[in-house]
């Protein structure tokens, strides 16, 4: 009798264990106004504000990691965490290792940022490591210079190290604005990838379901729009 | 911090410097140098010990004890450090999960490399995945000191095992004479006098030890040199504090307190050297003898 009710009180406990499973978010915490560090030395941004919801309407315990950009991929599969929420572009390279959810960012345009307007996008660009930018700056014929964190990206354009900068282009339009006209966007937008999505491991189809579908509901009440809006300005492509 | 903070964005001049210095994220990044101290003070014994374990194993008599120690100083002393703390790091943390696994989950059914993932059941995770951010942190940080103490206790082991067969003959064979065991004769007389010997390459470990702790962050843990970074680069309107690039500021410090770390070990070491070289039958000792008559 002993035995079974230490055995029933035992299940209950893993039961209830397996009920609260927290799910661990794994962002950058540098490519604001998606991610950041606020002052506070909280993860903030869009994909915080994002991520709360997703997880509070999928019913799910969430935590926030930051992890290099570099390494989010091999991270995520060894285990560190369960979900990518740093930005991440849907691309075909990128889903031969991963699975994505549908995308909670629309489609958006890169841009070249430089400090002149007669800036060469042919000559040396800055892009950061690993990202679609990347990939297109190396295939448009120009030198391509990497850099691990976004924001040493356009601090070679500052220095003089690099003639432009290619980035999202919602990620550069802030340092544009704020830099009293020292920062200009140049050449033409280039649409790159279908949007943003949340990368999971490829096994982990359950739970890229759940957030699916709490991406849909919050496409449906019009909330993800609201969000954009409040992040990436008034004329930001909406769903 | 301060309750006049609250609107960071109406404040100037030493106001806002006072509230920026104050801000969670600095807080953060003056926690982190206790980090740095808290993991060389760990590390340091630590090393030691295995650096000492290291060279008396590769000083014994039994062959297999021996290759096992020379082994040991060889292979970790040819990988550079980088391969280690990328690698080796994983694959401890793999080990560890995997040997969990088949303690509490011999019932799973899957595989637990699937391609390039590695799963093994979440009740095998290290630390748990539902376990707070600080458990993680914690693992992070064991793993650190664990990594560099057997990156590090190699080398000492090299200098140990220099050291110890820098102790001259003769005081051993005296020793021996007097009726000591072996056991005796290694510690009475060749573990006291090897410290004279060993603590020029001992420091210079230390130093390196200092100037390597921003691998810290390669295994996750926020040590000064990412905070540094991380508060210096430029900030938009979406922080609190937005200001331009303020980097050469931020490794200045660093410059500035790396500089004051190796500089009092430097006066420390320097000071624990003559008390070690005091009656020592070396240059050094006869050079200490000559200047007291």
């Amino acid at each position: 009798m002993k035995k079974l009710l230490l055995a029933t009180a035992l299940l209950a406990l893993t039961g209830g264990a397996a009920a609260a499973q927290t799910v661990r978010l794994g962002t950058e915490g540098a490519y604001p106004p998606f991610n950041f560090i606020d002052d506070n030395g909280q993860v903030a941004g869009f994909e915080r504000e994002v991520g709360d919801e997703l997880c509070k309407r999928a019913e799910l315990t969430c935590e926030w990691v930051t992890n290099d950009w570099d390494s989010i991929i091999p991270n995520l599969q060894s285990g560190n965490y369960d979900v990518i929420i740093a930005g991440m572009s849907i691309t075909d390279e990128r889903s031969k290792v991963i699975s994505f959810s549908e995308n909670y960012f629309p489609p958006a345009a890169s841009a070249y940022v430089a400090s002149d307007a007669g800036a060469d996008i042919k000559g040396v660009v800055s892009a950061q490591v690993g990202t679609i930018q990347a990939g297109y700056v190396a295939e448009s014929g120009a030198t391509l210079l990497e850099f691990a964190t976004p924001d040493e990206t356009i601090a070679a354009v500052r220095n003089g190290e690099a003639a432009a900068v290619f980035a999202d282009k919602d990620f550069l339009k802030p340092y544009v604005e704020q830099s009293n006209g020292e920062l200009m966007f140049v050449g033409d937008d280039v649409e790159l990838g279908g949007g943003v999505g949340l990368g999971f491991r490829q096994s982990d189809n359950e739970l890229r379901e759940k957030f699916t579908a709490a991406i849909q509901s919050m496409k449906a009440d019009g909330t993800l729009n609201a969000a954009l809006k409040k992040h990436f300005g008034e004329d930001t492509p909406l769903f | 911090m301060f309750s006049f903070c609250a609107d960071p964005k109406a404040l100037e001049g030493f106001g806002w410097l006072l509230c920026y210095l104050t801000s969670g994220k600095h807080l953060g990044f003056y926690t982190s140098f206790l980090t740095v101290l808290t993991l060389l003070a760990v590390t340091a014994p630590t090393a030691l010990a295995f650096g000492f374990g290291g060279a008396m194993a590769a000083r014994s008599h039994i062959a297999p004890v021996s290759w096992l120690g020379k082994i040991y100083i060889v292979m970790v002393r040819g990988v550079p450090d980088i391969v280690f703390f990328m690698f080796f790091v994983i694959a401890l943390d793999q080990g560890i999960e995997w040997m969990k696994h088949q303690v509490v989950c011999p019932d799973w059914k899957e595989p637990i490399r699937q391609g390039l993932e590695f799963r093994v059941c979440p009740q095998a995770k290290v630390p748990l995945g539902s376990s707070s951010q600080i458990w993680h942190q914690l693992y992070g940080f064991a793993l650190a000191v664990f990594t560099f103490s057997i990156v590090f206790g190699a080398f000492a082991a090299n200098v140990l095992y220099g050291a110890m067969n820098a102790v001259p003959r003769a005081q051993l064979e005296t020793a021996e004479s007097y009726g000591m065991t072996p056991r005796q004769v290694f510690r009475r007389i060749l573990v006291p006098q090897m410290w004279t010997y060993a603590l020029p390459g001992l420091s210079n470990l230390w130093m390196i030890l200092i100037k390597a702790t921003p691998l810290l962050f390669l295994l996750g843990v926020k040590d000064i040199v990412y905070w540094a970074r991380e508060l210096g680069s430029a900030k938009t309107q979406a922080y609190a504090y937005p200001h331009p690039d303020w980097r050469l500021w931020y490794f200045l410090f660093l410059l500035v307190a790396y500089l004051c770390m190796t500089r009092v070990s430097e006066i420390l070491l320097g000071r624990l050297s003559a008390r070690l070289n005091h009656g020592q039958a070396t240059a050094a000792g006869e050079a200490m003898r000559r200047a007291a008559q």
